[in-house]
């Protein structure tokens, strides 16, 4: 791309950023208002299940500046919280930020895994059953994709548990294995479990993009001059990527959602797992950071979306230079 | 000399009957053969057949021999190798879909061809050139590109590979009338210097006259007639091919009421052993009916479907259903004229501007237009010319940016008082309602009665039943009569119709057109016609605006500006208009 193209991009990306952190900001004012939507006094549901005396509550008071105005309260912890410092954990006492760090790497394993499953099975089942739409291959797997959209995630989990870790012996039931080998063993029915799921979606959305492309005048008018089978694929693929690749941004959030279920169906010690004995316990500063933390990517990965649509869409680079 | 392309017995079978019946066509070097017909015709089946291209669920049969290889037509994807491209290739009607919106020109261009990556651009680069077009279109996305630029793109893709037949399905239809020109004088050039044979699938009959060698007539999915471009037109040998020619609307005079063919088309497979246009025509006896009238000849190389052939002969234009020949109104005197004898206006748009975001050129640039109660005026332009912003405004659905627009009596209620008629009667209509149910609804927001729901059907010439039918069980031209009866349930003063016509096929056309007209005396409507069709404008409209890029740059009675235009552009305009009738100097 030359420069005096690249540059509108690079303005679009920084517009783009610049709103997403107006949108963070937002998001964070919202998730520091948690504490005082929860019922109770807040005081006490901050002491969790310690004792309560009126030393304790009014240290409480003090470490949070409860006697403090709403907005100081929030700019001294979005200070800290820029810092990484969300506070300790009510429940264990642990600083929040060393407890996400230790859990997010599993859970970040399991997602990655998940989405390179689901996309690459996806995609390219979702080609061959546009390919060769009505046939038998077609209607196993949009049927076999209407399974897996609609089976939920704990039950898929406990079903593979079953037969690969119980019947057949393939996979271990439960931990995270040491090193890279071990780690992708111990992380591969977990991971299936997310991304079966996905990849119905995955499935649906690709065959229905590719099939409207097939449909295209311009793959009339390909066939038409001669162009083989191959290479009017290509042509297609090229334009059904559009679609495609701007919905694969919105499964990120349906990922974060479903690693909860698996981890806790699979004992795995995650994020997700993490999220919701923070909800269970009322476990405010884990709650906030884990929430900001999904906020956070959900964000960013719209944002890569938007730019990737760019890069693949020349009439929107057209469109986006022009402004 | 023999035939570059000879086609024997073609035929398309469709899941639910025969789309073409067995029709044979030969094609020398250079020469150009038009496939003329309306919607339902079967002449695109035809071309896609002559491709290999059918749609998935209908077949052709039949057998072609091209340059010494004879191919089946029922042959699969592996049989048609080796035609496509190299033999035959075939340019589609919309240079806006056939293009792929995400590869660059030259990528596209390039496909089809071998070598190195250097010889491929060079090549480009020739066949860019060529087409007319610089060098630089190579590295443009087809976005980038006007209609006609795309077209010649398209073009050049096609010629590629050298082809010996290019089938070009409706290639100018999508295009303005000066465009349509350029590119119609490209691809003739194109075909004499590289002695191509050339098959030319149009509705439009001027465009077949003005480019055709010779002209195969179809009608239902049946060769009804063929013969040299004079003689089909001049002296055509069916009733369809005498009729389809008197629907034609006329550039030179505005005729009091234009000849149409009452019904619509039928579907190739309901016809049977019969003359599939027998119910439609003026002249059918039972013979007509008793079994399917084959091809006879009537001259040297002009043969008919028709067993009253020789008796339709001494009337070129046939007589027409809605009485005898058309004749000409007498042109009114221009102080005769509504808008300029100081009556009332009813409409009066005073200079106004809109500029679309992201757009150089304003859509409007200052546009002053009035028009008086009871009159019809038609404003004219090519796409991009602001004539559909004009009309969005005045209805309400796009605000100006600067400029008024007065309703005399007031503004109030405009949202009814002024009601608009769009372009696609397909998309038009909710697919999910009935036509009674969408007029009804129309009728309460009106605040009338429901029970007006027959006599609105009524007033534009359907049945009463069709109120219990939806969109889907309705031609083009029947859905577009219920787009105008939605359009009067409210009782407007004023009538915008955008391109009301352009999507239908020329017999139902003027179907429309004398419906318009009556219903304009009757209900002493006033009318905004916008078009890009001349012809159209000089049937319907007393006055005319003419624009160009947000601009009136000519206006008056459209007698006066269409007979001596005192624009340069308007004058273009008008040269540019293939016609289908003998030029009487």
């Amino acid at each position: 791309m030359s420069e005096g193209r690249a540059r509108p991009l690079v303005a679009y990306t920084l517009r783009r950023l610049l709103g997403a952190v107006a949108l963070l900001f937002v998001l964070s004012v919202v998730v520091f208002s948690l504490i005082y939507w929860a019922p109770g006094d807040i005081a006490r549901n901050l002491l969790g299940n310690r004792q309560v005396t009126p030393e304790s509550l009014a240290a409480v008071r003090r470490q949070y500046h409860l006697d403090q105005p709403f907005v100081v309260q929030y700019a001294g912890w979005l200070r800290a919280a820029l810092h990484g410092d969300f506070g300790r954990s009510i429940r264990t006492g642990e600083p929040v930020g060393g407890l996400i760090r230790d859990r997010i790497g599993v859970t970040a394993a399991i997602c990655g895994l998940a989405f390179v499953l689901s996309v690459v099975g996806g995609v390219a089942a979702g080609i061959a059953c546009a390919v060769r739409r009505g046939s038998w291959l077609d209607r196993i797997l949009v049927s076999g994709s209407v399974l897996g959209v609609s089976a939920p995630a704990f039950a898929v989990g406990l079903l593979l548990l079953y037969v690969f870790a119980v019947w057949l012996g393939w996979f271990p039931f439960y931990g995270t294995g040491d090193g890279l080998l071990d780690g992708l063993w111990h992380l591969a029915l977990p991971a299936l479990t997310l991304a079966i799921g996905l990849a119905a979606f995955v499935v649906k959305l690709t065959r229905a993009a590719v099939a409207r492309e097939l449909d295209a005048d311009y793959v009339v008018f390909a066939r038409s001059r001669g162009l083989g089978r191959g290479a009017v694929l290509r042509i297609v693929l090229r334009n059904a990527a559009v679609p495609i690749v701007t919905s694969l941004g919105l499964l990120l959030a349906y990922l974060f959602g479903g690693t909860v279920l698996v981890e806790v169906t699979f004992a795995l010690p995650g994020a997700g797992a993490l999220m919701q004995d923070a909800v269970e316990f009322k476990d405010f500063p884990v709650v906030q950071a884990l929430t900001l933390a999904v906020g956070l990517i959900v964000t960013l990965s719209a944002v890569v979306v938007d730019v990737v649509y760019l890069l693949v869409d020349p009439r929107l680079r057209g469109r986006v230079s022009h402004r | 000399m023999s035939a570059l392309l000879s086609v024997t017995g073609l035929s398309v079978l469709g899941p639910r009957g025969r789309l073409v019946e067995p029709v044979d066509l030969a094609l020398d070097p250079g020469e150009t053969v038009a496939i003329v017909g309306e919607s339902g015709s079967g002449k695109s089946m035809t071309a896609k057949a002559l491709t290999g291209l059918l749609p998935s669920g209908v077949r052709a049969a039949g057998t072609m021999l091209l340059g010494g290889r004879e191919l089946d037509l029922a042959a699969g994807e592996t049989g048609w190798r080796g035609i496509r491209g190299g033999g035959i290739a075939l340019l589609l009607q919309d240079p806006f879909t056939s293009l792929s919106p995400v590869h660059r020109c030259g990528d596209q261009i390039g496909w089809g061809l071998t070598g190195s990556r250097r010889t491929r651009s060079a090549r480009v680069a020739t066949l860019l050139a060529e087409v007319g077009l610089p060098e630089r279109v190579a590295g443009q996305y087809p976005f980038e590109l006007s209609g006609g630029m795309r077209q010649r793109v398209a073009l050049a893709a096609a010629l590629a590979a050298d082809p010996q037949v290019l089938i070009a399905d409706e290639p100018t239809t999508a295009l303005d009338v000066t465009t349509q020109k350029d590119v119609l004088d490209l691809i003739a050039g194109l075909q004499r210097s590289r002695d191509m044979g050339l098959i030319l699938i149009t509705h439009d009959l001027g465009v077949a006259r003005s480019r055709a060698d010779r002209i195969l007539v179809m009608y239902a999915g049946r060769l009804v007639e063929q013969g040299s471009a004079a003689a089909v037109l001049d002296t055509p040998g069916h009733p369809y091919s005498a009729r389809l020619l008197g629907c034609e609307p006329p550039l030179d005079r505005q005729l009091t009421r234009l000849a149409s063919i009452a019904g619509s088309v039928p579907q190739p497979y309901d016809v049977g052993a019969a003359c599939a246009f027998a119910p439609r025509c003026m002249l059918a006896v039972d013979a007509c009916v008793a079994a399917a009238p084959p091809l006879v000849a009537i001259g040297p190389g002009h043969a008919a479907a028709c067993v009253r052939t020789g008796e339709v002969l001494d009337d070129p234009v046939g007589p027409t259903v809605d009485g005898p020949r058309p004749e000409p109104v007498e042109s009114p005197e221009t102080g005769e004229v509504i808008g300029a004898t100081g009556a009332v206006p009813l409409l009066r748009v005073a200079d106004l501007t809109r500029r679309f975001h992201g757009t150089e050129t304003p859509a409007l640039d200052g546009v002053s237009l009035e028009v008086a109660q009871g009159e019809s005026v038609a404003v004219v332009g090519e796409s991009g010319s602001g004539k559909t912003t004009l009309a969005r405004c005045v209805v309400g659905l796009e605000h100006p940016d600067s400029g008024s627009i007065e309703l005399a009596g007031g503004a109030d209620g405009r949202a009814q008082r002024v009601q608009i008629v769009f372009q696609d009667p397909y998309s038009a209509l909710n697919p999910g309602l009935t036509i009674g149910t969408t007029l009804r609804e129309t009728l309460r927001a009106a605040g009338r009665p429901a029970e007006l729901v027959e006599g609105l059907l009524e007033l534009v010439g359907l049945p009463a039943a069709y109120a219990r039918r939806r969109p889907k069980a309705l031609s083009g031209g029947e859905r577009q009569r219920v787009a105008i009866a939605r359009a009067l349930a409210v009782e407007p003063d004023l009538l915008v119709l955008d391109e009301s016509v352009s999507a239908l096929d020329v017999s139902v056309q003027a179907q429309v057109l004398n419906l318009l007209r009556d219903l304009q005396q009757r209900l002493d409507l006033t009318l905004l016609f916008i078009t890009h069709d001349l012809a159209v404008a000089r049937q319907v409209s007393q006055r005319v605006y003419v624009m160009r890029a947000g601009r009136v740059v000519e206006h008056g009675p459209t007698d006066a500006v269409l007979a001596r235009p005192q624009q340069d552009y308007t004058q273009r305009l008008l040269a540019s208009v293939p016609s289908a009738h003998r030029t009487e100097d």
